[in-house]
């Protein structure tokens, strides 16, 4: 198996710096999960791991050995395309093993490994068929299929389940997951899904505008956000930010998830009501600041729901508190391990 | 009455009326293939006899036979023979090197890449007409009048099919590229492995074009062709004519012209299907 490691990668088309120095060592068998909002730079810095890309300056290292200048087929790696990239003309079977092919591995080690692989993605009665005859999840199955049989050392994800409807997604989220295990290959997959990066990762890099602005495990992350960025992009419904100024608590912004806001009828925060998100399990409702900021609320399906228009009070435990300074940097960040 | 399985309903009248119209419309453009059929099996004197027959007559085989063995100027076999190399020359050639330039130019980047896309594509504005002179000019210093490579090679280069071919490949999406990168495919074996098939209906539907394209090949032959056998039957009909006085075998210029129509359609027919999904749908 493997270790990668990247070294202040950066990467600039022309004079427009894309990557701004990025650096993680992965573990053998570790799921690294890139996330970030379209344009951050996420996927080009996977394609440079998968050398797709050139890097401009700084050190990909796959196994400790220097790749910077490799081929991608000689950098031991396989990679899942987002719209999966499948051969149109070669039926299953061929789409898998091509790679082996041309690597000239023996025909019935090639039958053998595609087998294996169709057997683990249960596509063994789709083996003659072509692309166009699969569904959207089999062809994503077979897109894995032809990463697993070559048998690499890095499995490279890039936004694999973003063409795929809600509800196969969260089921293959859960496969890919379940079979990363069982192969216990290293593995960098690129989302800008933040639930996929919050379920599938060992650890997350969380990027904003080619910079990594936080590495950790996924929930350290968001319990510990080191930017008003990641505080905001990981979680769903996002953090609430609101002026420090405004609960005179100096300068800059504070930032409270929304489950950890409470309502009640008077208090010295307040803010009108909008309208309610009843989600069954839970409520999100959505109010309104004096100074016209959104401030989303979650409470449990118990509580009583409140009507549109009224006002109502805001509390939240200082412990619950996120203050960033006005560059977004997190300011007296609790002291947590960035590693599990 | 009228069915119901048609796109458009249709009752009654109309739609006698109507197939009427396509009769009427599919009868005055066979009409003139169809009085040159029936030249074909019939004698001079039937011909040149007002009025002329509209059946077909007793002498197929013979003037059929006349015209493939002996033929006026030269055996019609003979023609059909050089006609069928130099149009099939011509629509492989084409094929062969559109696709290859089209290939470099999409997925290769090199200096001038523009230029050369342009000068291709300028090329396009001179037709064969157009350069002829120069092209003769060429040609006979090579030595390659009366030879299928003059036949051939001046017609090769073809900055339509390059064309087609480089927007096709701009429709393929670049993850497939990658997709083989990372497979380990190099760049000729990814042109062979999946650009060529994944392009199989477009060379289909250009082979077809291309082979009428050379097979109706008139002026250049005529130009670079001296020797009758090396004649092609488009422009060997024409020197069936007989000039001045001389007595024109009208039976056996009408069943050149009939065997002249074959292979062209033999071609369209077989490759029916392949061309018209070419034509429509971009398998990707």
């Amino acid at each position: 198996m493997a270790t990668l490691t990247l070294n202040t990668v950066k990467k600039s088309f022309g004079k427009t710096d894309v990557i701004h120095g990025v650096s993680i060592d992965v573990d053998d068998g570790e799921f690294i999960v890139i996330v970030g909002p379209s344009g951050c730079g996420k996927s080009t810095l996977l394609r440079m791991v998968a050398g797709l890309e050139t890097v401009s300056s700084g050190e990909v290292r796959i196994s400790g050995a220097l790749v910077n200048d490799v081929e991608p087929m000689d950098r031991d790696i396989a990679m899942v395309f987002q719209n999966y990239a499948l051969y149109p003309h070669m039926s299953v079977f061929d789409n898998m093993a091509y790679g082996l092919k041309i690597a000239k591995v023996p025909k019935p080690e090639i039958a053998e490994r595609v087998q294996s692989a169709a057997k683990l993605l249960q596509l063994e009665p789709y083996l003659q068929r072509k692309p166009r005859e699969l569904s959207g999840g089999q062809r994503q199955r077979v897109a894995m299929g032809r990463a697993i049989v070559r048998k690499p050392s890095v499995f490279l994800f890039d936004e694999p389940l973003s063409n795929l409807d809600a509800k196969l997604r969260v089921q293959m989220r859960l496969e890919i997951k379940a079979l990363q295990r069982d192969l216990g290959v290293t593995s960098l997959y690129v989302t800008h899904d933040q639930v996929e990066a919050m379920t599938l990762a060992d650890r997350m890099i969380v990027m904003n505008a080619g910079v990594a602005d936080q590495i950790g495990a996924p929930l350290d992350v968001y319990a510990n956000p080191a930017t008003e960025f990641v505080a905001g992009f990981i979680g769903s419904p996002p953090t609430n930010f609101i002026d420090a100024g405004m609960v005179g608590a100096g300068t800059g912004r504070i930032g409270v998830r929304p489950e950890h806001i409470q309502l009640s009828e008077a208090g010295p925060f307040t803010a009108t009501v909008g309208y309610s998100e009843a989600l069954g399990a839970e409520t999100l409702v959505h109010l309104r600041a004096s100074d016209g900021s959104q401030i989303t609320v979650r409470q449990d399906a118990g509580l009583p729901i409140p009507e549109q228009g009224v006002t109502r009070a805001l509390s939240w435990q200082d412990a619950h508190v996120m203050r960033f300074d006005e560059q977004g940097m997190r300011q007296q960040r609790a002291k947590v391990a960035d590693r599990p | 009455m009228a069915g119901r399985t048609g796109m458009v309903e249709q009752r009654g009248r109309g739609l006698w009326l109507t197939h009427l119209g396509l009769i009427v419309g599919v009868a005055f453009i066979f009409f003139p293939i169809w009085l040159a059929f029936v030249a074909s099996t019939v004698e001079q004197q039937d011909i040149v006899r007002p009025p002329m027959p509209l059946l077909p007559g007793d002498k197929l085989l013979e003037n059929y036979s006349r015209a493939l063995v002996a033929g006026v100027n030269a055996p019609v076999a003979t023609m059909l023979v050089n006609s069928l190399i130099m149009a099939l020359g011509i629509a492989i050639g084409k094929i062969v090197i559109s696709l290859l330039s089209a290939f470099a130019i999409v997925y290769f980047r090199f200096p001038g890449r523009k230029v050369f896309f342009w000068l291709i594509f300028l090329t396009l504005m001179l037709p064969v007409e157009v350069r002829i002179v120069p092209t003769f000019e060429v040609i006979a210093n090579f030595g390659m009048l009366n030879s299928y490579s003059g036949l051939i090679l001046p017609l090769i280069a073809s900055a339509t099919a390059t064309f087609l071919f480089r927007q096709f490949f701009l429709t393929v999406p670049d993850e497939l590229a990658e997709a083989a990168r990372v497979d380990g495919a190099r760049p000729m074996r990814f042109f062979f492995d999946i650009l060529l098939p994944m392009s199989r209906t477009n060379i289909a539907a250009l082979f077809v074009i291309l082979f009428i394209y050379g097979w109706n090949q008139y002026l250049w032959p005529l130009l670079i062709t001296t020797d009758p056998e090396m004649n092609t039957i488009v422009m060997g009909i024409k020197q069936m004519f007989p000039s001045g006085d001389d007595f024109a075998h009208w039976p056996t210029i009408m069943a050149t012209s009939i065997l002249a129509m074959i292979p062209p359609v033999i071609v369209v027919i077989g490759m029916q299907k392949l061309f018209i999904r070419g034509l429509v749908e971009s398998e990707k």
